[in-house]
């Protein structure tokens, strides 16, 4: 996979290569464009691809692909009927965003390392990183939409009047000397939300990433030296059972961060 | 790992298909699936009743069948006590005629034999008659020995 950079690329420049993102800007208005390009891609496939079914599914026999759709509709449902009661309409359309979305991002960790930064470097780009969670941007923006979801869904179920209340007397008591306390607490409690929703996706997936990097690295090793072979043949075999085991991580955090967002939104509508 | 403006372009890109799954993808599939369910608990209620009816009918064909089974049994009882009863009817019947027919031949029979007898008798007498006047060569008088001539008949008559 590598071997074409084996003879102008020292390992730390390789995987500083592919750790650089193509950016459009300067400071904060930095665009990283591949991330961009990328989720909007997976998005607008994802979008395509969920739309196909749900178009042709009727009460009657659904067809094959259609009833994949369904599989996954009822999947994320069933999810979210778990941990929400109520009107689950809009919350099994904001999992069912997320758990594919994040599915159709985190697969673009199982593509060929070089292949996508080879295609983006045919096109004249000199960086391209794939993988849209594995920016943390791109996790830290869901995560701010589910807290913006968490903090209108309190608002909606008790208040503003309720909600602020809330902020000040909870979780020790109504006493004012425990305002401050209570409103400290209060802020962590909901910052810990976005932050670990993204945190752990985007380290989940960053560090998957360089697994596969540092895995690619043997087969650089096997073209510079005698015994290399070796090294090749460990780059097969590692790389087969970290793909593999790569798909897993891929769905699990997808499901994660698709139930997470439920779990806090419902108990943000709960009174305390 | 640096946090820019890329999260605010990630935000319109998530809002976007957010808004595009909550408005086409959800409601048509939750809807599919719940005409779907719909349409199986009534084909299932629908296959129940089938079902049900089906045992009616059954048992309702099972007791018509009995009924007509019992009137069949009836009628064809009915039909051979009458049968029975018309044989007898008819044996007693042809019993007497043929009583009525034999006696009537045997009456009959026995004045026609009757009637040889006599026609014989008088044959027989005359004959002997003749038989004697050629004897006697003369005449002989048939009413003076009719009285003979039968006592001889009857003899001939009973041998």
């Amino acid at each position: 996979m590598a071997a074409e950079h084996s003879t102008e690329q020292t390992p730390t420049e390789y995987i500083v290569h592919h750790l650089t993102h193509l950016k459009v800007g300067e400071g904060f208005w930095t665009f990283h464009v591949d991330t961009l390009f990328m989720s909007a891609l997976l998005a607008a496939a994802t979008a395509w691809f969920l739309y196909a079914g749900a178009r042709r599914a009727q009460a009657g026999v659904p067809s094959r692909f259609v009833n994949f759709i369904e599989m996954i509709y009822e999947f994320v449902d069933g999810q979210v009927a778990d941990v929400y009661h109520g009107n689950r309409a809009f919350m099994v359309a904001l999992a069912l965003s997320l758990f594919t979305w994040i599915v159709a991002m985190n697969a673009m960790d199982l593509l060929p390392l070089d292949v996508p930064g080879s295609i983006a470097g045919l096109l004249g780009a000199k960086y391209w990183r794939v993988l849209p969670t594995a920016d943390l941007n791109g996790t830290i923006a869901m995560a701010i939409v589910v807290l913006f979801l968490i903090i209108g869904a309190a608002i909606r179920a008790k208040g503003l009047r309720g909600y602020a209340h809330e902020w000040v007397t909870a979780p020790f008591g109504a006493n004012p000397i425990l305002w401050i306390p209570n409103f400290a607490l209060n802020v962590v409690e909901l910052l810990a939300k976005p932050v670990s929703l993204s945190m752990r996706l985007f380290g989940n997936m960053y560090a998957g990433e360089l697994l596969f990097m540092l895995i690619a690295l043997l087969g650089m090793g096997a073209a510079l030296s005698l015994g290399g072979s070796f090294m090749f043949l460990g780059q097969l075999i590692a790389g087969t059972m970290w793909a593999i085991f790569h798909i897993l991580i891929i769905l699990l955090q997808a499901y994660i961060f698709m139930v997470l967002p439920i779990v806090y939104i419902a108990m943000a509508e709960e009174h305390h | 790992m640096t946090i820019n403006a890329t999260f605010i372009g990630q935000i319109l890109v998530f809002l976007i298909l957010l808004w595009f799954i909550a408005r086409f993808i959800t409601p048509a599939l939750s809807q599919a699936l719940n005409e779907r369910q719909k349409k199986i608990a009534d084909g299932l209620a629908a296959a129940e009743r089938g079902q049900k009816d089906l045992a009616d009918a059954q048992s309702r064909a099972d007791g018509v069948i009995k009924e007509a089974r019992d009137r069949a049994n009836q009628i064809i009882d009915q039909a051979n006590r009458r049968s029975n009863e018309i044989v007898d009817a008819a044996k007693g019947t042809a019993q007497h005629e043929s009583e009525r027919i034999v006696t009537a031949a045997r009456g009959e029979a026995a004045t026609e034999a009757a009637r040889a007898r006599d026609a014989l008798r008088r044959e027989v007498g005359s004959l002997v008659a003749a038989g004697a006047a050629r004897l006697l060569e003369r005449e002989v008088d048939a009413k003076a020995h009719a009285d003979l001539l039968d006592k001889l008949a009857s003899e001939i008559g009973r041998s």
